[in-house]
């Protein structure tokens, strides 16, 4: 009678009620992500900001264009030459743009990997043995919550000097408790049903269960949660550079840029629209793509 | 009730303590020394030695940390390394102006988001919603300080009519309380806009269809009191880390609030005035977090049940 | 004056998702004198809700829509209504009560408040003290201590709710009720009260009501005719007696009174009927229960069945056409 909605090679419609297949669960994501239009578009404007953070050197070379300061060509509008203008040191904006999203995104994801990976041991711990070892873990982890993340930020990276590592210890710490809470709250949905007891009287290994129950279980909302927590990284990137506290000079980061040009904003206001385009779009093009993953992970969130 | 009001203040302490053990710790085994950046490069090693151990510094740091407890608890937080004046003179001089930017902020945020977000909903898919929706991904993904820079250009370099730096009047306080405003209204929207979705899903909405009310009596006086209720929340929520991260505004529009003293201290080692900064705004950042509770359990007559249960 | 308050003609009811249209009901006549109870029977599924809710005109907005027919309800044309005029009879001359009294009311509004409600909007004239009397009257009505009046819904238990929704819904003494499975989110003991107040309330006022329940024993006991629906068609209609005792039915009737256990047989497995109800974003050409029916026929499967006839019993199904044909045959023959 539900016959109806599977062809003869026995692939799914979209909407089929194939649940136990894993790749047709896959291609249903990606079909459901596929036709929000929305999420398309962030992706697109990811791939862009990804080619230009791969391609940078190809672009436009890092040291005459972007670093080099020519005080002859200061202050340049936009023209056939240099396509956005120049700064007041006669650097080429659109050249520190492009590279400024190679700093960007490897500072991102960077800092993303950092605190995924630490706040999914310490969320895994928690989760995973309960009791004692999950209250210590997330009574410090609300300790760290309660201070607010530009505060820490700023207190490591004052406190321990600027630097591109520095700046990423800091940046982490603030990421490490959402992640931590994701995964536990992956594992804990499914560490007591019944299932899973049944596995273990099998004689399944933790380690087995884990892999095939638990981690499919918290992919998703991994992703969704990563996808999100770069954009607020690099948001805050920006805000730590344009105080200063960020990524140091000479470098093209997209904060530091703002700052720079804010003295001359008056008479050259693309030294200040175009950074923070850039940023508007990098984050603008994650948040699309979290949203759209998180919609086609379940749709039923969707209003 | 007035024992989860006391039970809360208690939990509190744990955490401020957990707070003021991570802060001095990085702020004691950062790099850089404190008594060099007051005495100079070159200091006379007498004066070293003395400024040292009156700041307590030859001490070890779990001693350090204990008298600064110790003291702490007796309200004496300490004098700023560099100024000399006992720390929270200084926090509660400039706090006046970061708690009217942020209350500013709220005000406006609320009053724009929370409309916005109710119109999007009630009138899902249609021209104001789908403008809304687009509009607050734009602003929630613009960088805050951008937009700032934005408003300044056009308000104060082009059009003049609003100052950019400093906090004389009122004025000054505009574009800062706009600024932070807009983004996080962007937010606020979302967040209403899907919180109205889910309560007019429910059945008693339908209900109150089926009794004959108007549209509008089912949107203000049923779906709205219970779509509120989590948005009071996040307001609250939302207020504590405001408190937090106003530097980059404060910055921006060069206001002597609390958040650009914080990074000058920072930036000097002041480790007391660091100190303080950051515990007064947790302090008070879980203070406002009890009252939400609280006003939460006011208006919400299942939460309150609970409370008094308690 | 006439008799039929409720009358269904022809009435077509489609959701349209972002996924699929769905065809939730297909041709529905049916009528409901005054003061009389209809039961409406069927699996969940059937379209018996999105019936009643399109007398109320309360589809969920942009996704319910009537695509075709007409609803007559004393007099007026619902389907041609204004939503101005059904804000005035909704609650006032035809209330409904659902299945879910765990969320039914509003959780941050008194109760007293809720019932008061009702009667404000429908009678503005009242002063604030007659409504506060009529309040208390109606809480006693429906065995409920006024002074319980100023809590909250959560203080209430899932059967007390309930009595506080038939409050609600008899407030304005309304001439037809619209109950979907009002007992079937409650224990067994208390579903008998709850039962008991509806009925009694029913006499007072002489309301008529639409019972819609997929329980047989609740409808044997409450309803004076009965409707059984089948995928967004009523399929056998008849007085209780037609129903319950006559010995021609719909093949789908046969398959659910046969579901039933007896408590007077032994038998080692129970008889569901097999297979499930047709895809609802499928148009049927032919009879819905064409896949399950035990008796079918090819002519089942591309041809609807008509209405027969049979003084008050009516079946919608071929293996009776036939009969009914043979039999008019025959009796012409005889003239």
């Amino acid at each position: 009678m539900t016959t109806k909605n599977v062809d003869k090679t026995g692939v799914g419609k979209p909407d089929s009620r194939d649940y136990t297949k894993k790749r047709s669960q896959l291609k249903l994501i990606m079909y459901r992500f596929s036709k929000n239009r929305l999420a398309v578009l962030g992706l697109c404007i990811l791939c862009v900001l990804a080619l230009c953070a791969i391609f940078a050197d190809v672009i436009a070379d890092y040291q005459t264009m972007a670093i080099k300061q020519n005080i002859m060509n200061k202050l340049q509008p936009p023209s056939a030459e240099h396509w956005l203008g120049t700064d007041q040191y006669g650097r080429d904006i659109f050249a520190r743009i492009i590279h400024g999203a190679r700093i960007s995104l490897t500072m991102g994801i960077g800092t993303v990997l950092t605190s995924l990976t630490i706040g999914s041991i310490f969320g895994a711990l928690a989760g995973y043995y309960g009791g004692k070892v999950d209250n210590i873990i997330m009574r410090i982890m609300d300790v760290f919550l309660a201070i607010p993340n530009m505060l820490m930020a700023v207190t490591i990276v004052g406190a321990l000097g600027g630097g591109l590592v520095n700046l990423l210890i800091a940046m982490s710490i603030s990421s490490i408790p959402r992640f931590s809470r994701v995964i536990r709250s992956s594992i804990l949905s499914v560490r007591d049903m019944d299932y899973i007891e049944a596995a273990r009287a099998c004689g399944t290994k933790d380690s087995r269960i884990i892999y095939k129950h638990v981690l499919p279980n918290a992919i998703g909302p991994i992703i969704v949660n990563a996808t999100l927590s770069l954009a607020n990284t690099i948001l805050s990137i920006s805000g730590m550079s344009f105080i200063g506290l960020g990524i140091e000079k000479p470098m093209p980061e997209w904060g530091s840029m703002l700052s720079e040009g804010r003295a001359q904003m008056r008479y050259h206001p693309n030294l200040v629209i175009f950074p923070g385009i850039a940023i508007a779009l990098a984050v603008l093009g994650l948040n699309l793509v979290g949203d759209g993953l998180r919609d086609a992970l379940d749709p039923k969130l969707k209003n | 009730m007035a024992r989860y009001v006391f039970k809360r203040i208690l939990m509190m302490i744990p955490v401020l303590l957990g707070i003021s053990f991570i802060i001095f710790a990085i702020l004691s085994f950062s790099p850089g020394d404190p008594v060099m950046m007051m005495l100079g490069d070159n200091p006379d090693p007498q004066a070293y030695a003395e400024l040292t151990r009156e700041l307590g510094l030859d001490k070890p740091f779990f001693v350090q940390y204990f008298n600064y407890i110790a003291s702490a608890l007796k309200g004496n937080f300490g004098k700023s390394w560099i100024t000399k004046i006992p720390v929270f003179d200084e926090i509660l001089a400039r706090f006046p102006t970061t708690f009217y930017i942020t209350v500013g902020a709220i005000c406006l945020k609320v009053l724009i988001g929370v409309p916005i977000g109710v119109i999007s909903a009630v009138k899902q898919y249609s021209i104001v919603d789908n403008v809304g929706m687009v509009l607050t991904l734009i602003f929630a993904s613009m960088p805050t300080f951008w937009l700032g820079l934005i408003l300044i250009l056009v308000f104060s370099l082009y059009l003049g009519v609003l100052p950019a730096v400093g906090a004389e009047s009122w004025q000054n306080f505009v574009l800062p309380c706009v600024t932070l405003a807009i983004g996080s209204a962007a937010t606020l929207v979302r967040m209403t806009r899907s919180t109205m979705l889910e309560v007019i899903r429910q059945d008693y909405i339908r209900t109150a269809r089926a009794k004959g009310a108007s549209e509008r009596v089912v949107i203000y006086k049923h779906a709205l009191r219970n779509a509120l209720l989590p948005v009071i929340t996040i307001v609250g929520l939302n207020f504590g880390v405001m408190l937090g991260g106003t530097m980059v505004i404060e910055s921006l529009f060069a206001m002597p609030g609390l958040g650009t003293n914080t990074i000058t201290a920072i930036r000097m080692k002041d480790r007391p005035m660091v100190m303080a900064s950051v515990l007064y705004v947790a302090f008070l950042a879980g203070v406002i977090n009890l009252l939400v509770d609280l006003a939460y359990a006011y208006v919400d007559p299942r939460v309150k049940a609970q409370y008094l249960r308690k | 004056m006439n008799d039929v308050l409720l009358s269904i003609e022809n009435l077509h009811v489609t959701y349209r998702t972002d996924e699929a249209l769905v065809y939730a009901v297909n041709g529905v006549n049916l009528n409901i004198m005054r003061g009389e109870t209809l039961g409406l029977v069927g699996e969940t599924g059937a379209g018996k809700t999105t019936t009643a809710l399109s007398v109320m005109r309360l589809l969920p907005d942009k996704i319910g829509k009537i695509e075709q027919g007409k609803i007559y309800l004393d007099g007026l044309d619902i389907t041609a209504a204004t939503e101005a005029d059904m804000r005035a009879i909704r609650g006032n001359i035809v209330s409904m009560i659902f299945q879910d009294p765990m969320s039914s009311l509003n959780p941050v509004l008194r109760v007293g408040e809720q019932i008061a409600e009702v009667l404000r909007i429908h009678n503005d004239k009242l002063s604030k003290s007659e409504v506060d009397r009529r309040v208390d009257e109606l809480m006693e009505m429906v065995g409920l201590p006024k002074e319980r009046k100023v809590e909250y819904p959560h203080q209430f238990s899932g059967g007390m709710k309930q009595r506080v929704v038939i409050a609600i819904a008899l407030a304005c003494e309304p001439k037809l009720l619209l109950a979907d499975e009002p007992t079937t989110a409650l224990d067994v003991t208390i579903q008998a009260q709850v039962l008991a107040i509806i009925r009694e309330l029913k006499e007072m006022l002489n309301t008529s009501m639409l019972l819609i329940t997929h329980d047989l024993g609740i409808v044997a006991e409450n309803c004076d005719r009965v409707a059984v629906m089948y995928a967004g068609e009523i399929v056998e209609m008849g007085t209780v007696e037609d129903i319950f005792e006559e010995k021609d039915h719909h093949p789908y009737t046969v398959g659910l009174f046969g579901s039933i256990p007896d408590l007077d047989k032994n038998i080692d497995r129970l008889t569901p009927i097999e297979g499930m109800m047709p895809d609802p974003t499928v148009l049927q050409a032919g009879c819905p229960f064409y896949d399950r029916c035990p008796q079918r026929m090819d002519i089942c499967n591309t041809e609807k069945p008509a209405e027969v006839m049979k003084g008050t019993h009516m079946i919608k199904c071929h293996l009776f056409s036939n009969v009914e044909k043979a039999a008019n045959v025959e009796k012409v023959g005889e003239v």
